[in-house]
This record gives C-alpha cells, structure tokens and sequence, in this order.
C-alpha cells in the first residue's frame, strides 16, 4: 500500500487533474505523436526550438495518471533548457524509474521530476512514464512519432 | 420423487468453494490479498485436473503421434486422437473426423481465411465482420482481402453493444462471401443471436464462421442446432493449457479446402513432381502438434462435462447480475455495453480515473482485471473510449470476488477524489 501512495502522491494527482502546458504553443515549430501500443495512450509533444533552446513546449492527448502527469512536469522541467540539459534530464529520469524496485534510488538533479520515482516499484507502468519524454525526443530529433514499444 | 430426483434437488445449486479448491493457483497470495481473479476471459486458470492429466502424460505415454509402430506412440497416438471425439461432443458436432486441432482461435481463423477463404474470394468480392469483433476476426479477413482485392464490409454494434441485425441484412449481398461473427463479444459480454444471424446469411448462401473463444466456457454449444459452417476456440479459455484449440468446420467444407501449411502428418506421400495429402482433419495438422496440450484439453472437457451446467450458467448468471448492479450503482461509472444478453465479462470506464490507473489499484487489492483496449481497438472507437476495465468471470468465481471488486472501485475514487 506504501508503494501505491508513492506512486500516486498528490502532486502527480494534482499534474493529471490540471496538467500544465496543455496546449499547442503558438511558436512550436517541432510536434511528434507519441503512441503506447499495449494501452492506447496517445499524445502529441509540442515544442518551440530557438538557437539550441526550448524556449517553449506543451503537450496534448489522452492517457493515464501517471502519463499524464508526466507529461506535464516533463514540460515544466524542459521549458528553457539546452537540448544538451534536456539531454542529461532525460538520462537522469529514465535511470530512476528504470531502476530495480525496492532498492534507494539516487534522484538528486530531478527537481520535481522525483515525485515520478515510485514509478520502478511497478515496471508495467515505466512506459506510461517515458511516454512523453520519448515523443519529446523524437520531436528534438526530427522524427514524427515515438512509440514505447 | 425418485430417490435420485430428490438427490438433486437437496444438492446446494452451485458449490462454489468445492470448484475453487481445485484449482490450486487461487490460493496465492496477492500482494498479501486473498486473489480475485477476473481476468478469466483472457486466460482461464486450470483445475488440478487438467496439470495432473498432462503430467501423467508426460511421466507415462509421451511420444510422438501417428509416426511410431511402439506402444508409447500408440498410446500417444489413442490419447490424442480420443479428444477429437470428446470435442465433437463438446460441440455437438456429427463427425469427429470435422474437429481440427490448432494452437487456438486466431489460428483457427487465419486457416479459414488462408484456405476456404482465398478459394472463395476474389476482386470485387466481400467479407463481412462485425463491429465488436477481436482482432484475431478482423485482421485475417483484412489481409485477404488486401491479397483479393475484396472489400471488407462491418455490421454496426448499437448503443447497447447489440448487433443491428436490419444493418447486417442489408449488408448481406450477392459478393458477400463470409459471414464472419463472435458468439459473444470479449468486451461487451454480449451474447449474439446465432442462429438468426446464421439463418439470414444461408438465406443469401453466405457461410458463417462463429469466433467461439468467449462463448465456449460459458454456453451450451451445438454447432448443429446453431447451423454455421465453422466455429472456432481455444483450449486456455476452457480451463485447458495454452497451445491447444480447435477449429471445426463442416465435412463438406473441410473436404473441399486446400491445406494451409505444408509438412509432415498432412501427406499421404511425397515426391518431387506430387504430392498427395491426407484426408480430413490431418490435411490441416502440418507437423508435430502441441500434443500434452490437446490431451490437456481433453482432461479440462472430462472435467467440465462432470459440472452440472445449467447450475454452473445460473451461478455466473448470478455473478454477473451482481457485478453489473454493484458496478453501476457507482457514482462517475459507465458500464460500456449492456447488451439484452451476456455472458461472461462486464466492461466499464470511471469518470476521473484512467482504466490503467484502476488496474494497477485494483491489483493491489489483489484484484487482477484487464484494462486497456481488449484487442477491439474499433470497438473502443465505436463507445468513444480508449480503453475499459474488463472484470470477466468464470465458474469458480464467488460473491467475494464481486464484492472485492465493488469495494476495490470505491478504493480507486478514494485515491483519484
């Protein structure tokens, strides 16, 4: 029961009731889809890139809890960072909820993006976290969809 | 009243708790919860019975079949061929000689659409399926008709998860070549009208194949009284082991179908310039079968006909009833399909949580339901949802599954209020 209240902590409640950055910006110039085939989770990541820099990003779809809300802390953490920080965040978020379940986790350098640990205690469920971020990435990386399989 | 009359009637309807202590998986432990399993329309669990039969089989007769002149294939050989006759029972069927063994449904399917299928159709033709269909009954078809330029045509599902049967005469025309359809939909427990259905679509002399997965561990089958060409299930719904299933179609059908695979067990003997196959059913064996998987199935049919039926579809009939009360007393819940009729599952979707959010709760209540799109992605698309939660039931579920499900529901409104 510990495990389940880790993973559904207010503040990933809070980001699925009222995700932030739900919307297209106005000057994105990068979109990719993003599809889970096990559950039917869609999204579209949208992100402006200026210079090496987001200097905007913003999400749309449908999904879980747990991909919503990572959606939208994804979008927060992102927002004016380098594709190089971008880079190293992704790195530093995929190890932690990729990580063996029951064992201390390091989340140092996550900011926010920590309430998303509990996540490894349920490996069906990593691929509802990594959505967003790989959809991101292959927006970034000029390819027009991701997929978590 | 005769002794045995009385018997009867003294006899409690349904012994729930005798059936489940046979089926040694229910005792675990769930994340330290007592195991509510409602998941049986994917995979049912198997009886003691039915392990036993293949163990012994295994310890004592294991060789392979039709091959050997020694006495282990011969009793290989009888122990195989003896389950083709108690599956003919099983459906009601005329002849053993009509029931073919495969892996399961989906490939029961695939041989029909490879086989009778790419026979029967050609450009211009069309195939017809339904709305509520598995994939395993669309995307066969699919690929035919690709290959044949044939178009596949769909009979539209009502807002309660019912065919529209004035829909499906209409669509029956003069290049409908196949009538594919469920028994009953794995997603909206729906039970179709079979034998309407199939006496509309001989009246246009289209022949009906019936996608039996759901409808075999829940329904009396007589593949005569329901009149279609061809039915198909799986071994691992029916209480039996995975890699076991059957296809049964018409003699007159089977006779006059290609092989699908070619290789050993299916010829009568082989040159480089021709060969010549075997009679029905072995044309369509090709190769080693999953041969302790079919004598499996055959434990699980012995120990299916020793349950009294009727007092068996009244105890779900009543899980059902209560599940589907419980459920849409639930503030925020929509029961997706309420079909006249059901058997089997019950699907619903929660106003403010995800169906894969509902599971992984659910699950820690030691409740195992499905989520997610259950194979029927157009069905999805037709109820306008992307997924549900699916709680299917089977006969060694109780009211204690019903009500753990029930309060497991309130748990996740609590989490997600």
């Amino acid at each position: 029961m510990q495990e389940l209240r880790e993973l559904y902590q207010t503040v990933i409640l809070d980001h699925n009731k009222k995700p932030r950055n739900f919307a297209r910006p106005p000057g994105a110039n990068r979109m990719a889809h993003g599809h889970n085939p096990l559950c039917g989770d869609k999204l579209e990541v949208f992100a402006e890139l200026d210079d090496g820099v987001l200097r905007d990003v913003g999400f749309q779809g449908s999904g879980c809890a747990i991909s919503k809300a990572s959606a939208s802390l994804m979008t927060e953490a992102v927002k004016g960072k380098t594709l190089a920080e971008v880079e190293r965040l992704f790195e530093g978020f995929h190890r932690v909820v990729t990580s063996e379940a029951r064992t201390p986790v390091d989340v140092s350098g996550l900011g926010k993006l920590k309430v998303l640990a509990g996540v490894r205690e349920f490996p069906m469920r990593v691929k509802c976290a990594t959505l967003a971020w790989h959809t991101l990435r292959a927006a970034l990386h000029g390819e027009e969809s991701a997929s978590t399989e | 009243m005769s002794a045995g009359a009385r018997a009867a009637a003294l006899r409690p309807a349904f012994d729930a708790a005798s059936v489940r202590t046979e089926f040694p998986i229910l005792a675990e432990r769930v994340h330290g919860k007592r195991l509510v399993f409602l998941d049986s329309a994917a995979s049912a669990q198997k009886p003691r019975r039915v392990l036993d039969a293949m163990n012994a089989f295994y310890e004592h007769d294991y060789a392979n079949v039709h091959r050997g002149v020694y006495l282990l294939s011969e009793r290989a050989t009888a122990a195989f061929e003896s389950v083709r006759e108690r599956v003919r029972a099983f459906l009601g069927a005329p002849e053993a000689r009509e029931v073919v063994f495969v892996r399961g449904t989906t490939e029961a399917i695939n041989l029909v659409a490879q086989s009778f299928g790419r026979t029967r159709v050609g450009a211009g033709d069309e195939v017809l399926v339904t709305q509520m269909e598995h994939h395993s009954n669309i995307v066969p078809w699919q690929m035919l008709c690709e290959e044949k330029r044939a178009r596949l045509r769909v009979v539209p599902v009502d807002d309660r998860g019912d065919l529209r049967l004035e829909a499906l005469e209409k669509l029956l025309g003069p290049r409908t070549r196949i009538l594919a359809v469920t028994h009953v939909s794995n997603t909206l427990g729906t039970v179709n009208p079979l034998r309407e259905i199939v006496r509309m679509a001989h009246a246009r002399g289209v022949p009906v194949l019936v996608d039996g997965a759901q409808a075999a561990p829940h329904l009396r089958i007589d593949v005569q009284e329901l009149g279609c060409d061809f039915y198909a299930f799986s071994g691992h719904k029916l209480f039996g082991p995975t890699g076991a299933g059957v296809l049964w179609g018409r003699a007159e059908h089977l006779e006059a179908m290609p092989p699908w695979q070619g290789g050993g067990d299916m010829i009568l003997s082989v040159s480089f310039e021709k060969t010549l196959y075997r009679e029905i059913p072995y044309r369509f064996e090709a190769g080693t079968p999953d041969i302790a998987a079919v004598v499996g199935l055959g434990a699980a049919l012995d120990w299916l006909g020793e349950i009294d039926h009727e007092a068996a579809a009244a105890h779900e009939r009543d899980l059902l009833l209560r599940a589907t009360e419980g459920l849409a007393a639930i503030p925020g819940l929509r029961l997706v399909g309420t079909p006249r009729e059901r058997a089997g599952v019950v699907s619903f979707v929660l106003a403010d949580a995800h169906p894969h959010d509902v599971g992984t709760i659910l699950d820690h209540e030691g409740i195992a339901v499905r989520t997610g799109h259950h194979c029927t992605q157009p069905l999805m698309e037709r109820f306008g949802v992307p997924a549900t939660i699916r709680a299917s039931f089977a006969l060694y579920n109780d009211r204690e599954d019903v009500n753990a499900l029930v309060a497991g529901i309130a748990r996740v409104r609590e989490v997600f209020a």
